[in-house]
């Protein structure tokens, strides 16, 4: 019982329930007032009808005794006045003392009024009944006399208080109603918002795998649930991908500090003289600039990760800069055997950060270099950039052994290595880097199949573009910039 | 030919104020400095920094950004609202992206992201030093018998007409414009090709001895020369 009483005082302080009654009370207290002003404005209405109806019979009185005289309106009035009718009268003379009618005295709620009014008498047939209600309406005859003719409205006034009782029993209806409904409501959001507490409360404890139940209406709280379940599989997702970040990052730090540390050992341990161990020593610090190097590119893409670079973004040609970062590598290309050719559509104006687009170019062809030499297949690298589509773009293509297609897509996760790249010279972040810088600018990478080779894409979207040269006619195309 | 030099002791000596607050940094660049014949005082915070800086005469000032009491974009920015021009090398473990353009609007010279090698703050320290000494715009460089013109982009060495590329030019002429200074690769990079970031592999090393093969092949006496651990240096003889 108590329980129960917990379970209803519980659903009676929620939020829903408070709502629920705040709705109720307020309607009760519109319809009470619609109800009270109609109710008081009908009676007003019907006591002046009988009113105009008394005021019209007294005008044919008054005029019957003009005609035939005071014994002839006296002799009307004792015919008209029934004992149980609903027209009640009083003929008196000057002294007040009763000539004809159905009424005793003047009524003293009317005693002085000469507008005439509401009272009460009593019937003459039931003497120990009920008082009933009457309206009557007072005037003066010549000669002294005075007549008042009242019309019964009980019977009115009855019916106008059955109305009024049915609302009243209404009213209270609906109040039990809506208090009651409010509380069902509560109590069901309650038990839905008590599930999602509970689950929120196991996730919290380290559990990310549960998930709020669903119970199949559609409603909006299972679109709430929905949502929320949607949420934590992001999170979870974000999660997972936090804990191979930080094994990568583990593996890409601590496989150079441990190179680091074995080549200070090592200069220690072969004492070959000052030459021997300015040699070890060189090479130590050749060992931590390269740890700086991974470090300083996992810091980055870190950065670029966190996103917003509004404040270093500029305008520049795409193609001028493509064409100088190629210009830049074009010798040690050539120096390492590779024929680079460039082939950069000027006119393409995009708003980016100038120097990370040169670096994620730089870093391609640098990979280019690094990963398809001594391929043997061959030894063209081709730098292209344009317009595509909307947006623009960035390729650069290479004869080497490629990247297969199962492998593409892990390629471009962030901080991911293919294993083969951990055994090259340099961070190997470099594509991560190109796949940051991409996300950064809401654009992608896209790596395709040169047949042989890899070709990787950068692409930028359209919200980047500042102006483009349309092909063949040289037309400038403005696109609007976002 | 190729000859490898030690880290030059530069010719023209500076005083340098270093504003660190690692202690174990700034001996570190006080001793180096004073190795390589400059003088070298330090400040720990913001404000003493900002006041020895203005009382002192220094060539250049080493500020760090992150100090206690004042950090260093402050110390810079107030410096500059008094029309004190010392040059300012900013040293940061922020990295590069946005930060270095703050760093170089808050009115500092040249910026170098921690952890960085002794070599190349020396050879930025020594590049702004030079600046501090109002040096008229020169139309020309000479360096021996080689000739910049920089009016008419003409390079002659012994009166022989060579040809550059417009880059190789450019590379020729900042190294000239730093004459007997060290020149690192990566103030080649910033520079010459105005890139702020990591190039990977020493593309630089390749333009540069393409620029030698030119300048200094056909002639008995080098005059481009690579220092060990540093970068490149031009000067008429070595040391």
């Amino acid at each position: 019982m108590t329980a129960l009483f917990d379970r209803i005082a519980k659903a009676a302080s929620t939020t829903a329930f408070r709502w629920s009654a705040a709705a109720v009370a307020s309607y009760l207290l519109a319809a009470a007032f619609l109800i009270g002003f109609l109710f008081s404005k009908t009676n007003d209405i019907l006591t002046e009808q009988t009113l105009a109806g008394l005021r019209a019979e007294a005008r044919f009185l008054l005029g019957e005794a003009a005609a035939g005289g005071a014994e002839s309106l006296r002799a009307r009035v004792a015919a008209l006045s029934r004992p149980d009718g609903p027209g009640l009268y009083f003929l008196s003379d000057a002294a007040s003392g009763k000539l004809a009618g159905n009424l005793n005295r003047v009524p003293p709620e009317l005693a002085g009024n000469p507008d005439g009014g509401i009272f009460a008498y009593q019937p003459q047939r039931t003497t120990n009944g009920r008082p009933r209600l009457a309206v009557a309406f007072p005037m003066s005859l010549p000669g002294g006399q005075s007549l008042l003719i009242g019309r019964d409205i009980d019977d009115q006034r009855a019916y106008a208080e059955t109305v009024w009782r049915t609302f009243l029993l209404g009213f209270g209806a609906l109040s039990l109603l809506g208090l009651l409904g409010g509380l069902t409501v509560s109590r069901l959001i309650l038990n839905r918002m008590d599930t999602i507490t509970a689950t929120s409360r196991s996730i919290m404890s380290g559990d990310l795998s549960r998930r709020i139940p669903i119970d199949g209406t559609g409603g909006e709280l299972d679109a709430l649930a929905h949502n929320l379940n949607d949420m934590l599989d992001r999170i979870e997702g974000l999660m997972s991908g936090l804990k191979e970040v930080s094994d990568n990052i583990a593996h890409d730090l601590k496989t150079p500090l441990n190179r680091l540390r074995n080549s200070a050992e090592a200069a220690l341990r072969e004492s070959r003289g000052a030459d021997g161990y300015r040699e070890g020593l060189e090479r130590t610090i050749e060992k931590a600039d390269e740890l700086i190097k991974t470090f300083n590119a996992l810091l980055l893409i870190a950065r670029l990760e966190a996103g917003a670079l509004e404040e270093s973004l500029e305008t520049f040609d795409l193609g001028a800069l493509v064409e100088d970062v190629s210009d830049l590598y074009a010798p040690a290309a050539e120096e390492a055997g590779f024929n680079l050719s460039i082939e950069a559509r000027p006119g393409v104006r995009v708003r980016a950060n100038k120097q990370l687009m040169g670096q994620a170019v730089a870093n391609l062809i640098d990979n280019a270099i690094k990963y398809s030499a001594a391929s043997g297949v061959g030894n063209a690298i081709t730098v292209k950039s344009g317009a595509l589509g909307d947006g623009a773009f960035i390729s650069v293509a290479d004869r080497g052994p490629g990247i297969s297609a199962c492998d593409r897509a892990r390629a471009l996760k962030r901080f991911v290595r293919l294993e083969e790249s951990r055994t090259k010279p340099g961070t190997g972040l470099g594509l991560s880097l190109v796949a940051a810088v991409a996300r950064l600018h809401h654009g992608e990478v896209r790596l395709e199949d040169n047949d042989p080779g890899l070709r990787v894409v950068l692409v930028l979207p359209r919200r980047c573009m500042i102006a483009s040269v349309s092909e063949g006619d040289g037309r400038r195309l403005e696109v609007a910039a976002s | 030919m190729r000859e490898d030099f030690e880290i030059s002791i530069g010719s023209n000596l500076m005083r340098v104020l270093v504003i660190e607050d690692d202690r174990e940094t700034a001996q570190f660049l006080q001793k180096s400095l004073k190795e390589n014949g400059h003088t070298a005082d330090l400040a720990g915070d913001g404000e003493a920094g900002l006041g020895l800086a203005i009382e002192g005469n220094y060539d250049v000032l080493i500020v760090d950004r992150m100090l206690p009491r004042l950090d260093g974009l402050s110390v810079i920015k107030t410096l500059r609202s008094e029309g004190n021009r010392t040059p300012v090398l900013i040293l940061s473990a922020l990295g590069e992206v946005d930060d270095r353009v703050k760093g170089l609007r808050a009115g500092g010279d040249d910026y170098l992201t921690k952890p960085y090698a002794y070599s190349e703050l020396l050879a930025r320290v020594e590049a702004l030093g030079r600046r501090s000494v109002p040096e008229e715009q020169q139309t020309k460089y000479v360096v021996g018998d080689l000739v910049l013109d920089r009016l008419s982009h003409r390079v002659t060495r012994g009166g022989e007409h060579i040809l550059l590329q417009p880059r190789e030019y450019r590379l020729l002429e900042y190294l000239m414009q730093h004459a007997g200074q060290v020149v690192t690769r990566t103030m080649l990079l910033e520079h010459v090709w105005d890139y702020h970031f990591d190039p990977q592999t020493n593309v630089i090393d390749v333009h540069v001895s393409r620029l030698r093969s030119k300048i200094d092949k056909n002639f008995e006496k080098p005059l481009l020369h690579t220092v060990r651990g540093a970068g490149y240096t031009i000067r008429d003889g070595p040391v």
